[in-house]
């Protein structure tokens, strides 16, 4: 008998190898798909990312974007949205400890943070088409709005499953499923914050870049 | 302020005589069927055992299902435009006049492409992935449902647009300014968009789900490389859908915001940039046509394989050139549009790009032929299939690496040397990929075997036919002819398509034959049970009942090995008795109405999209949006089924193999 051997299958047998292991338990399953749609929401990003680096000096004679962004808006705005990603860290640390209160707490101060940062991005919309920049004026405007306000859509969106989220722990308690949807919503709320420091850095900084 | 949008009475075409026949056939079809099912009262099983059904092989039944119905439409749209041109020669305009012929050639490629060829695949995925890793369902089966449905209303759009209004007439590739309202103010386009925009979404999912399921549930013991091939070849093609489907999402949503709302993106003017819409197309579209190949790929491995009675030659080679295709499928998008203007070096790269990608591709021939040298080919059905796509793909694959050389490309861009180039590989491929597979696992699905003798002639009919329908259009092609003519002046030119049309009818045969086939398969089910496996398979699919049972294995299979049932039944001959099996009482998902509703809601709102109809809009979204908070709120997501059950079901199929 091959003792190296036979201690080889033993250890085998006591730790299979990750990829042996047979089906994932339901959590690593669901946060794993929804891993795989929020990459599916980033190249889908990237398509219009890519539109708006084609478009961007396609402006026909109307303004551009360094006469339109004011970067003192923009720079709360980030600072909202960033701290909301902060804020539902900290609510995902309660839902961990199932505190009630807490994660209502932090829900309230998440969501509060993102409908300012949209209430600020729609006041900038409103103020650009206010002096004639509307999307329908050139190929760059299309390109900005459709491009920004996709990633205002997705945030609006966020808000929305958040209230919904709030309503199921309200009704359900902290049960497995709507833990999973919470982890779900925590990993959405911050690629949202990916995409902006994307979208900050592409749109308003590089921008105004003469 | 009309309440019905731009939707009247004038939406009917009513005036033309052909619109009107299809229409009142389909109608007609669609009344017999429904009135069918309620006469005989079926109403209550489609709706608990199919409709409501969130088991991955239902559900892949019925993608197969929408897949074979879109076949016979698009093919009648192929054959009409088959007609059309052997008769439109000289002076001679034939019986289609060219807003309908637009219209018939981009309904074909549409349908083809997203309604024939996708949901067959992903039928196929459907039904046997989950089986051959050995486990109980989908990552997650509720989604599954949605997305089939979702695909089901884009068909339903597609079909709608054939009575009230009219299709696009751009084209399948809708390529703007042409698309744009200025040019296609109709509704047309609209229904393209929203059809494929909703049946993208569910693709989309698809690919999610399948990605996850791949990579996170399979049975104990089953490493990735202990994975069947078209395990593999699923694998890439779900991870293309996941990469590639977002792209056609952004790129129709732009070209939505440029007809509805008066953007810029593609239009001439405002500086827009109707270049930058083929390019996204393509890069969505060359992956495309990998997701749908792939696995047909995959379908010829383990029918070569299990056929031959040997192990696939070179399964790592095979996987590593499966990955690679995958990853390479994005590298070569712009050899759709070598005449653009790019510059030399571009179109030179894009053009070694695509010859590169011939090689993976090689690679699997050689790999099929190494596994039946030396085996004991058995000559059935899905094997015909098998080799006619060897000897086809081989010859379409040779055509695209010539046009693959840019300037050979200048001329042989955009005529029929092109239709003949992909429908080389799509039929020889895709079809003949698919039919093998519907022909290798129906007995798995339904628990006998298809009639053979009706199977080898589609099989003939189908090669035969494609080979005169398509050998022409390359002459055609190298004689100057370019597609999508209505007519043509050339004379020259017509005995080459009287000849096509001929393939096309041969064809026709070939689809009669499956039909027949169908028909007196279910007639003499009684004569050729299938048991639970009829192949003499290597893969786990074949150790469980055929139909399956609900729950696909009673005890999750063991791996220690590739092909383990294969090999754990050759050692089973010899053993003495199988070990008692421990039944545990399971969990499966629960039936959900969500897919079937929100699919309802989707028609209704696309429909109003398409018609400007705002608040059925409103009302669409509002009802998708209580459907899905009402399937979020849903109280029990499982049902158990007991242990007992489930040692009944075993002790009246005593099929399935211990592993």
């Amino acid at each position: 008998m091959n003792i190296a051997l036979a201690i080889d299958e033993v250890h085998r047998e006591a730790l299979p190898r990750a990829s042996e292991a047979g089906p994932a338990s339901k959590r690593i399953v669901v946060a794993y798909g929804f891993w795989i749609f929020l990459l599916s929401d980033i190249v889908m990003f990237a398509a219009l990312f890519a539109a708006y680096a084609i478009l961007v000096r396609a402006t026909a004679g109307g303004p551009t974007g360094a006469q339109l962004f004011n970067q003192v808006n923009v720079a709360i705005e980030t600072a909202c949205l960033l701290a909301s990603s902060y804020t539902c860290g900290l609510m995902s640390l309660a839902v961990n400890a199932r505190r009630l209160a807490t994660t209502y707490f932090f829900a309230v101060v998440t969501f509060a943070l993102g409908a300012a940062f949209l209430a600020l991005e729609l006041r900038e919309f409103a103020d650009m088409i206010a002096r004639g920049a509307t999307p329908q004026r050139s190929a760059f405007l299309s390109a900005f709005f459709t491009l920004v306000g996709c990633h205002g859509l997705h945030v609006s969106a966020g808000l929305l499953w958040l209230l919904v989220m709030m309503a199921q722990v309200a009704i359900k308690g902290f049960r497995a499923a709507v833990q999973r949807r919470l982890l779900c919503f925590a990993l959405f709320w911050h690629a949202l914050d990916i995409i902006w420091v994307w979208l900050f850095t592409v749109v308003y900084l590089m921008g105004v870049h003469p | 302020m009309n309440l019905l949008g731009k939707l009247s009475w004038n939406a009917i075409p009513l005036d033309q005589p052909i619109v009107m026949a299809a229409t009142s056939m389909m109608i007609a079809g669609v009344v017999l069927v429904l009135s069918w099912v309620t006469v005989k009262g079926h109403w209550p099983y489609l709706w608990r055992e199919w409709i409501t059904s969130v088991d991955h092989k239902r559900i892949g039944v019925m993608y197969i299902v929408l897949a074979l119905l879109m076949l016979l439409r698009g093919f009648t749209d192929a054959i009409m435009m088959r007609s059309q041109q052997a008769v439109a020669a000289g002076g001679a305009h034939g019986y289609l006049p060219p807003e309908h012929f637009d219209q018939i050639f981009s309904a074909h490629g549409t349908i083809m492409i997203f309604f024939m060829a996708m949901p067959f695949v992903i039928g196929l995925m459907n039904f046997v992935v989950p089986l051959q890793l050995g486990v109980r369902d989908m990552a997650f089966p509720t989604l599954n449902s949605v997305a089939l449905w979702l695909t089901a209303s884009g068909i339903l759009l597609t079909n709608i647009s054939l009575a009230v209004g009219e299709f696009a007439k751009t084209g399948w590739v809708a390529y703007p300014p042409l698309s744009e309202v200025q040019f296609s103010p109709g509704v047309g386009v609209d229904y393209y968009l929203w059809a494929l925009q909703i049946s993208g979404i569910g693709t989309l999912l698809t690919g999610i789900n399948f990605v996850t399921t791949i990579l996170k549930t399979r049975a104990p013991g089953m490493g990735y490389m202990r994975m069947p091939v078209f395990c593999w070849t699923a694998l890439a093609s779900n991870l293309l859908m996941v990469a590639a489907f977002p792209v056609l999402t952004a790129t129709f949503a732009m070209l939505l915001l440029d007809r509805y709302l008066g953007f810029h993106f593609f239009s001439i003017d405002g500086q827009g940039n109707p270049m930058m819409y083929v390019n996204l197309f393509w890069v969505w579209g060359h992956p495309e046509v990998y997701i749908l190949i792939l696995p047909a790929f995959g379908i010829f491995s383990e029918v070569i394989s299990t056929f031959s009675g040997k192990p696939l030659f070179g399964y790592r080679s095979m996987v590593a050139a499966t990955m690679a295709i995958c990853v390479l499928s994005f590298l070569v998008w712009l050899h759709h549009f070598f005449t653009m203007g790019a510059s030399a070096d571009v179109n030179g790269f894009f053009g070694v790009m695509t010859m590169v990608i011939a090689v993976p591709t090689g690679v699997k021939i050689f790999n099929w032929l190494f596994t039946m040298y030396g085996g004991r080919v058995r000559l059935t059905v899905p094997v015909l299939w098998s080799l006619g796509f060897m000897v086809t793909f081989v010859i379409g694959g040779m055509t695209g690496v010539l046009m693959a050389v840019p300037p050979a490309d200048f001329q042989l861009h955009n005529s029929l040397f092109l239709v003949a180039h992909f429908h080389n590989v799509i039929i020889g491929g895709v079809v003949f990929g698919v039919l093998a597979g519907y022909t290798y696992w129906f007995p798995k699905a339904f628990g006998f075997t298809l009639d053979e003798r009706w199977g080898r002639a589609s099989f003939w009919c189908w090669l035969i036919g494609f080979y005169i329908a398509f050998m022409p259009l390359y002459a055609l092609g190298l004689m100057g002819m370019t597609r999508r003519m209505q007519h043509y002046d050339n004379l020259a030119w017509q005995p080459w398509l009287l000849l096509a049309a001929v393939g096309a009818v041969v064809i026709l045969a070939g689809i009669a034959c499956l039909i027949v086939q169908l028909i007196v398969s279910i007639r003499d089910r009684a004569q050729r049970p299938a048991g639970g496996d009829p192949w003499n398979g290597r893969t786990l699919e074949w150790s469980t009942a055929s139909p399956p049972p609900a729950w696909n294995f009673a005890v999750l299979p063991r791996v220690s090995e590739r092909d383990t049932y294969w090999n754990g039944r050759k050692r089973e001959r010899t053993a003495q008795d199988p070990p008692a099996r421990e039944y545990k009482p399971i969990e499966m998902p629960k039936n959900s109405a969500t897919g079937f509703i929100t699919a309802f809601f989707a028609v209704v709102t696309g429909f109003a999209l398409i018609w400007h109809i705002w608040w059925m809009v409103g009302l669409g979204l509002f009802g998708a949006f209580v459907t899905l908070i009402a399937f979020a709120f849903r109280d029990r997501e499982d049902i158990e089924i007991s242990a007992e059950q489930i040692a009944r079901f075993d002790r009246a199929h005593q099929l399935e193999v211990p592993i």
